[in-house]
């Protein structure tokens, strides 16, 4: 768990790291490489995201008209149980673990994740789980049709009688999936907390860094809670035990509070590590230092010790007593006093900056537009009153997706067109990408937007039919959701091409300040020949100063010689 | 800070205040006419956090489209900009008015939390038999009755996948929700089987209705009119179906309604979810995956349409 010099590791090492780059067979072995896991992490989940993807369209075509007609019921239900779980367990957790995988050992100047060989377990469970999963679709009875939360008794009721089943399956991938993100939030947390390079103090850690151990921290307290829930669900309905099975004695709600005590926080675990993203790439892009750096760092931690006390304000319509509602919804509330200290700072960084609008700083900005809507959407959920109205309706669908669309997975992407050259070593195609985002941004806002009145309107989410008052709005939903499934064609293109025959990128290509933006691009195998002392805070731009003790050398080597 | 550069902000807050006031009066008109006394006051809430949300929304996303059209590095600009890293005054400024306005909304949605529950429960747990469940605090207690009279009470029973209710005084069951309007109602929900969600839009009311548990919900009809009464809790094949219509009519129109209904004798119920069921196939020849079987018809003494 220390940096140790190549040198010092050199007889272990078979592959030599020049060339290694270029062996793309690498990315199906089980690496212990941070960067081959990362990228492995990322693609896999961008896979998986487009199956999801692919379902969801489906649905909205079922709701283009207020009849179940396109597909069955039974279907219906099975993809919008699917498309929830594969979108978030399969694409937001793992695509932030490979950015995270990716990012944090080049940021704090470590050569690799403090347990390599843990870290490659993490991710091949990834596919392991994935595959269960879909391997539920092939079951009699088909996958899983309770929704992602899984609710008994609906989840108990297993119509085929059968031992094996979709919902037995969906249970045993998501225990799964939580032990994987346990095992990569011990190693990430591991791994900031003690590989750090010289001089890189917590307060001289760029945001994403900050972010994201603050996001693994909420893996750590709360995955055991849903695991656990998960299993005691899967004995409930496969040895017959009585946890949750009103019928037997059992407890529905307990379930609900074990299912939300992690998958409200859950949300943070997505969200946070796309603030480190916003964080990242506004000073880039305006030529700013981040405003407000060590605010915008530690209330990351407000927002994850806020986050473990808010969950029972997704069952306010559930058997809660009126203390609790008061008592959730204020706690609830409190949470937009950090991530508004956030959305600030991030205006402050852009405001009188030297702005460059290329394809990641314009998702970027979008991304965080949406995410400021989402927020105050977000408090109108909190709100007790105005939540027993909007409850379980599109309402709560559309303030989702512009959290999970609008700000997570626009974020996403302009991390993966920010660190792409860095990650392929080889520049995008800012036409496709603008492209994309002009797709993407129209695409989610037609697609989410128009949920919001129907929700308001009353009309409940997970529904194959509705009454016809709400044929207006889901038309436009339907004909935005065909276009986010268009959007990613440009992207799928730019990404594919701009690596096969893009051209080459320097190590530096946004001139942005940051330990990973000092090595090659790709990074050799060890990421630094020599670990770097940091000596800066992490924003410096405008200022003119070194980063590091090996570029304040430089420099001043530099300017001797001149003289 | 120069008088001209106090003059633009008071303009543009000026400017954003007028546009937020004019969203929250539009706000109304985003939601289903109000139809229980709970209505009204739902919506002013909504009302007031829309206008303070479009203010919010408005002045971060009016800055950063300001920023991305006006302050943009020339094509050939390298240079970075100014190297401002905070400004302490700002930080607490902008730390401040969230804290003040989460202690507002938080207050206000208290305040309407508070007056729904004086207008009846929104939830109340009955002591299952034997189930230890501590009773929650019951807000109804000691609390003024609405017209003085006693609430009405209904029975709803909720199984996969339709709605019936009981009018226990009159000996009624339907499937069609009528009340009585201006009388506080107390529903005692049940349900057979799986989570159910009770809600009716037009009222903005919803409460989960829990296998094995007995809950009270109440709430005041205050409009004249059919509404429409949903699942709002997912619960399998047919969730989508299992909706019934509500009827608030005048308190004589009611009595009449009960009593013709007592008279009428008891057929099959309005059931959706088993007609398509049945239709589609049954059992062998649905398409799409294995479903549970809906429940028969309830025997109903009014069906409904």
């Amino acid at each position: 768990m220390t940096n140790i010099s190549i040198d010092a590791l050199a007889p272990e090492r078979q592959e030599p790291s020049p060339g290694e780059p270029e062996n793309w067979w690498r990315f199906f072995t089980f690496s212990t490489d941070h960067k081959v896991i990362g990228i492995q992490y990322i693609v896999t989940a961008f896979v998986f995201f487009l199956i999801g993807g692919f379902l969801a369209m489906v649905m909205r075509g079922e709701l283009i008209t207020p009849e179940a007609d396109l597909v069955d019921r039974t279907v219906y239900n099975a993809l919008f149980t699917m498309h929830g779980t594969l979108m978030l367990f399969m694409w937001t957790f793992p695509v932030l673990n490979g950015l995270s995988n990716y990012l944090v050992p080049l940021q704090i100047g470590a050569r690799d994740m403090a347990f390599p060989r843990l870290n490659a377990v993490a991710f091949w469970l990834v596919p392991i789980f994935g595959v269960i999963l879909m391997a539920s679709f092939l079951v009699p009875g088909g996958p899983s049709q309770s929704g992602w939360w899984a609710y008994p008794p609906v989840s108990l009721q297993n119509p085929t009688g059968n031992l094996i089943n979709g919902q037995a399956l969906w249970l045993v991938a998501v225990a799964l999936s939580g032990v994987s993100s346990i095992m990569g939030a011990v190693n990430i947390v591991t791994t900031i907390v003690r590989m750090r390079a010289p001089g890189m103090t917590f307060f001289k850690m760029p945001v994403f860094c900050w972010t994201v151990m603050a996001a693994q921290i909420i893996q750590l307290f709360g995955l055991p809670a849903l695991t656990a829930g998960a299993v005691m669900l899967l004995f409930d309905l496969m040895v017959g035990t009585s946890f949750f099975d009103p019928a037997k004695g059992g407890d529905p709600v307990l379930y609900q509070h074990f299912f939300w005590f992690y998958s409200h926080p859950a949300v943070y675990v997505i969200m946070l590590p796309i603030f480190g993203v916003f964080s990242e790439l506004f000073p880039v892009y305006a030529r700013k230092p981040l405003f407000g750096y060590k605010v915008v760092a530690v209330s990351s931690f407000i927002i994850t010790g806020l986050s473990g006390i808010v969950w029972v304000h997704h069952m306010f319509a559930s058997g809660t007593p009126g203390w609790m509602r008061m008592l959730f919804m204020f706690t609830t509330m409190t949470i937009s006093v950090p991530t508004g200290i956030k959305v600030f700072a991030w205006v402050a960084t852009i405001w009188g900056g030297k702005l460059k609008l290329n394809t990641a700083m314009l998702f970027a900005l979008g991304g965080m537009t949406m995410f400021v809507f989402a927020g105050i959407t977000g408090i109108m959920l909190a709100s007790t009153p105005v939540d027993i109205h909007v409850n379980n309706t599109y309402f709560v669908v559309g303030h989702f997706h512009y959290v999970l669309y609008g700000s997570m997975t626009m974020g996403m992407f302009a991390a993966l067109y920010h660190w792409f050259p860095k990650m392929t070593g080889r520049m995008y195609y800012e036409g496709l990408g603008k492209l994309h985002f002009v797709l993407a941004f129209v695409g989610t806002n037609l697609n989410f937007l128009p949920m919001h009145p129907a929700g308001l309107m009353g009309m409940p989410r997970r529904v194959a039919s509705y009454d016809p008052e709400f044929a207006f709005w889901n038309v436009l939903a339907s004909l935005g959701g065909f276009l986010l499934g268009v959007s990613t064609l440009p992207f799928l293109l730019n990404m594919i091409s701009s690596w096969v025959q893009g051209e080459k990128a320097p190590a530096n290509p946004w001139r942005a300040i940051g330990l990973e933006w000092m090595v090659a691009s790709p990074p050799p195998h060890e990421n630094f020949d020599e670990i770097p002392t940091v000596i800066a805070e992490p924003y410096g731009y405008g200022k003119n100063e070194p980063l590091t003790a090996q570029q304040a050398a430089l420099q001043q080597l530099a300017s001797t010689e001149v003289a | 800070m120069n008088l001209r550069l106090i003059l633009k902000l008071a303009a543009v807050a000026g400017i954003l205040t007028a546009i937020s006031l004019w969203m929250g009066q539009v706000a109304y008109s985003w939601l289903p006419p109000p139809a229980s006394a709970e209505a009204v006051l739902v919506d002013g809430l909504f009302s007031l956090m829309t206008a303070i949300g479009t203010f919010i929304f408005c002045g971060v996303v009016g800055t950063v489209i300001y920023s991305a059209l006006f302050q943009r590095a020339g094509k050939y600009d390298e240079s970075d900009g100014p190297p401002i890293e905070g400004n302490l005054t700002l930080e607490v400024v902008w730390t401040a008015i969230p804290i003040v306005l989460v202690i507002w909304i938080a207050a206000a949605s208290y305040r309407v939390y508070d007056q729904m529950s004086i207008l009846g429960p929104m939830e109340h747990i009955h002591m299952g038999m034997g189930e230890a469940i501590a009773a929650p605090m019951d807000m109804a207690q000691g609390m003024p009755e609405t017209a003085g009279l006693e609430p009405e009470a209904i029975e709803v029973h909720a199984r996969q996948w339709v709605w019936e209710f009981y009018y226990p005084e009159a000996n009624v069951t339907s499937t069609e929700l009528h009340l009585p309007k201006d009388r506080r109602i107390k529903l005692a929900l049940t349900s057979e089987d799986v989570l159910h969600g009770f809600y009716i839009p037009a009222f903005r009311v919803k409460q989960d209705v829990i296998p094995g548990r007995d809950i009270d919900f109440e709430f005041t009809p205050i409009l004249e009119g059919k509404y429409r009464l949903r699942d709002s809790q997912y619960s399998g094949t047919y969730f989508a179906a299992m909706q019934a219509d509500v009827v608030v009519e005048s308190p004589d129109a009611y009595q009449q309604w009960l009593a013709t209904a007592a008279k009428s004798p008891l057929k099959p119920g309005l059931n959706p979810s088993y007609d398509e069921y049945q239709r589609t196939g049954g059992d062998d020849h649905r398409p799409g995956w294995k479903t549970v079987p809906p429940a028969p018809a309830p025997m109903v003494n009014y069906v409904g349409s």
